[in-house]
């Protein structure tokens, strides 16, 4: 049995949003007679209304009946998951057979990433230094940025690197040393 | 009438220790009652405004362990305003003033300040566990408190509670004198905690089998704690974020695999769900786990994860497990007794991902099913009719589909015969709780066949007041009555006053019942309060008497009004 969509919005049962120039949300029993036995008092009660949920579902003070407990704890979740969703990013060495992938969230700073990038490909870092970058070894980490631009690992503060980067690379050999001897 | 001395009679009261057991024995005869009181140590007070702390103390001297229970239920769903009441602070107060040496003290929906704690944790030599559920109003300085002073404290147990987080270190505060610690769960704590100290603690604490830790203890604390307690029997993790790589990874491993008592796991408020495999060694084992704080926990590795867990008894999991996710758990968990399916966006704005399918499967999957909390999409009778057949053993049944009146989307009618064949099938339900369309039908079903019903929860439902005057009619065990947006008014309420003084209480909101209405039962019913809850105050409280009621809470009491009601609630 099919009602009309203006069947619907006469029965008002305010399923729209507050703020829309229907009153009062449901939990309000002055205006909220529910259709069922105020509309239909002549015909058969017991029949169905069609269930058109409109596209946004309103908030119903209390319901679904959840916790306030755990709906505040799922805010702070999603607030903290959209602060500190998983940043992985693709990690290439040159002259390696494959890429890998590492999450950089889950580090604090870069010597765990430094020596994770390490780990990972069976090589050592030099000692990084502001002025020339990494020094004592034939690698040095690079990283492209939102800009597209290929970046040292380590110029900037670790926040506004795992924010910016885009993915990793490790560089080897005069193609390495020409980055680090370049200012930024 | 009593052929046995005193204590012959006392050591035969030893053996009952239901409460209710107890409360029957103390009404046989003057003298059961009065060695009954005195030997009675644990006592559970269902609303902490029906009795008073002087009375309390008064008849049981003996008194170690009190349960009190403040706000509705409906308090949970943000229906009651904070400072409706339920204040703990004058039962400590009484209690500390008296002889009474308090060991254990748990509460649920109470307002507990730092100022209660405090005196709570310096007035009783002995106290050894505090377990406080859905609390609020105190703050990390009331627990530091507790921590300090409670030499020979074995429990505290903090469950889904809102607290003020100082970030002060309180666990710093538990002595190194205290090695008595078998329970200790702050997972609800949202700041960060002194993990050096929490280490500490958990390497003096050799009885410890209870650990449910917060967000904030990353992973590498966590495997540190696991190799100084492999006794655990249960494990809340807090942060379960990590590099598959790291030297911490493998050694969480171990430390796990080491856990061989672990029965219950919990938390992954934060998870990395490509790391889950180090948990499966104590998959096995597990009676209990609760996934339902873990929204990072979906799919694959969700799955993955409960196929290893063959001897489940309990589930509490997220909406996102899906229809197919339910079907793996039916036939993985063939031990489990209680499922329950939360909504992975608890303010109802999307759709849940579940329906009456994984409902179905399970059922037929999990006959040992007696609890159940479900939400969801939508539900169908010919469903419910089949859950009833497949699981007649429902002692809980709380349905909430997230639209609350939608009918069965097959046949677009309302669910009461669904419902009702859940009522007539499982004989020992207990506790109740409906949604979707629902006419005055259900109520009669309810009525007719609900015998063992002692909590019913109903919202946007029935047609007339007939619907409420059948489950008072009928349901001669309700204790407990809740109801929002229904069309019940005076009529119904007024129809068998007696009626509740036999329950615990009665919740009514966006009704329309009237404030005439319920001034006739508080006359006719003087061991009642009627509580009349007005925020907007509206009322002002001297409106005429047809004026609808927004909010009315009855309960019986031996003690009349109390005295911290704030202002918009008026008792009539």
């Amino acid at each position: 049995m099919e009602n009309s969509v203006a069947y619907e919005k006469a029965t008002e049962l305010r399923l729209g949003l507050p703020g829309i120039d229907e009153p009062a949300v449901l939990s309000s029993v002055k205006n909220n007679k529910r259709p069922l036995h105020d509309e239909k008092s002549g015909e058969n009660g017991k029949s169905a209304q069609n269930e058109t949920a409109p596209p946004s579902k309103a908030q119903i003070v209390g319901w679904p009946p959840v916790q306030s407990y755990r709906k505040n704890n799922f805010q702070q979740a999603k607030k903290s998951e959209s602060e500190c969703g998983g940043i992985y990013v693709k990690v290439s060495m040159d002259g390696a057979p494959y890429l890998r992938k590492i999450d950089l969230k889950v580090y604090k700073g870069y010597p765990e990433l430094l020596q994770v990038l390490e780990n990972m490909f069976k090589f050592t870092i030099g000692d990084y230094s502001e002025r020339e970058g990494y020094k004592g070894s034939d690698y040095e980490p690079t990283y492209e940025d939102k800009d597209g631009d290929w970046m040292l690992v380590g110029d900037v503060p670790w926040e506004m690197f795992i924010r910016s980067c885009k993915r990793l690379r490790i560089m080897k050999g005069s193609e390495a040393r020409g980055l680090s001897c370049s200012g930024v | 009438m009593n052929y046995f001395p005193d204590e012959v009679l006392e050591h035969v009261f030893d053996f009952i220790t239901s409460h209710k057991d107890r409360n029957s024995v103390s009404l046989v005869c003057k003298s059961w009652y009065k060695i009954e009181r005195c030997s009675r140590q644990r006592v559970f007070i269902g609303n902490c405004y029906s009795i008073s702390p002087e009375r309390l103390i008064a008849r049981f001297p003996g008194l170690k362990s009190l349960t009190l229970k403040g706000k509705p239920h409906f308090a949970d769903f943000n229906l009651v305003p904070h400072d409706w009441g339920g204040f703990v602070y004058p039962w400590i107060k009484a209690l500390a003033k008296s002889r009474i040496g308090l060991e254990e003290l748990r509460l649920k929906r109470m307002v507990v300040s730092d100022e209660s704690l405090e005196l709570l944790s310096k007035s009783f030599v002995n106290f050894k566990s505090l377990v406080l559920v859905s609390c609020e109003g105190f703050t990390t300085d009331g627990l530091a408190a507790i921590a300090a002073n409670c030499r020979f404290l074995r429990e505290l147990d903090l469950q889904e509670n809102e607290v003020d987080d100082h970030r002060g270190h309180w666990l710093s505060c538990f002595p190194e004198s205290c090695t008595s610690l078998i329970s200790l769960n702050f997972a609800c704590l949202r700041g960060e905690v002194n993990l050096g100290a929490l280490e500490r603690l958990v390497s003096r604490s050799p009885n410890l089998k209870s650990l449910r830790l917060n967000r904030a203890v990353p992973l590498d604390t966590l495997q540190k704690l696991l190799m100084r307690a492999p006794q655990l029997v249960d494990l809340g993790i807090g942060s379960y974020v990590h590099d598959p790589f790291s030297e911490v990874y493998n050694k969480l491993k171990i430390a796990i695999q080491r856990c061989k008592s672990i029965r219950s796991l919990s938390g992954f408020l934060e998870v990395a769900p490509h790391c889950m495999s180090a948990i499966y060694p104590i998959c096995g084992n597990l009676t209990f786990l609760n996934l339902s704080y873990a929204p990072g926990l979906h799919g694959n590795k969700l799955m993955k994860l409960i196929q290893h867990c063959r001897k489940l008894q309990r589930l509490w999991i997220l909406d996102c497990i899906g229809d197919k996710g339910l079907g793996v758990v039916a036939l993985t968990c063939k031990e489990l007794q209680e499922l329950r399916v939360f909504p992975s966006d608890p303010f109802g704005a999307g759709n849940a991902a579940v329906t009456e399918e994984g409902l179905v499967l399970v059922s037929a999957g999990c006959p040992k099913l007696n609890s159940l909390l479900y939400f969801c999409q939508q539900m169908t009778n010919a469903a419910l009719i089949t859950v009833a057949k497949n699981c007649p053993n429902f002692i809980r049944f709380r349905l909430c589909i997230l639209d609350p009146i939608k009918p069965d989307p097959v046949t677009n009618q309302p669910l009461d015969e669904g419902f009702g064949a859940i009522v007539q099938s499982c004989k020992g339900l207990k506790r109740l709780s409906l949604s979707g369309l629902l006419t005055d039908q259900v109520f009669l079903y309810i009525g007719m066949y609900a015998e063992q019903l002692e909590m019913l929860s109903i919202a946007f439902a029935a047609d007339s007041d007939k619907g409420m005057l059948y489950v008072l009619n009928g349901c001669k065990k309700l204790r407990k009555l809740e109801i929002r947006d229904c069309p019940f008014g005076d009529a119904a309420l007024l129809e068998d006053v007696g009626k509740y003084e036999t329950m615990r209480s009665l919740w009514m909101s966006s009704c329309e019942v009237t404030l005439g209405g319920c001034k006739s039962v508080a006359e006719k019913m003087p061991s009642l309060n009627v509580e009349i809850i007005d925020e907007c105050e509206q009322m002002e409280f001297n409106l005429v008497d047809k004026q609808k009621v927004d909010k009315m809470y009855l309960y019986r009491t031996l003690v009349g009004h109390r005295k911290d009601a704030p202002e918009y609630v008026l008792i009539l």
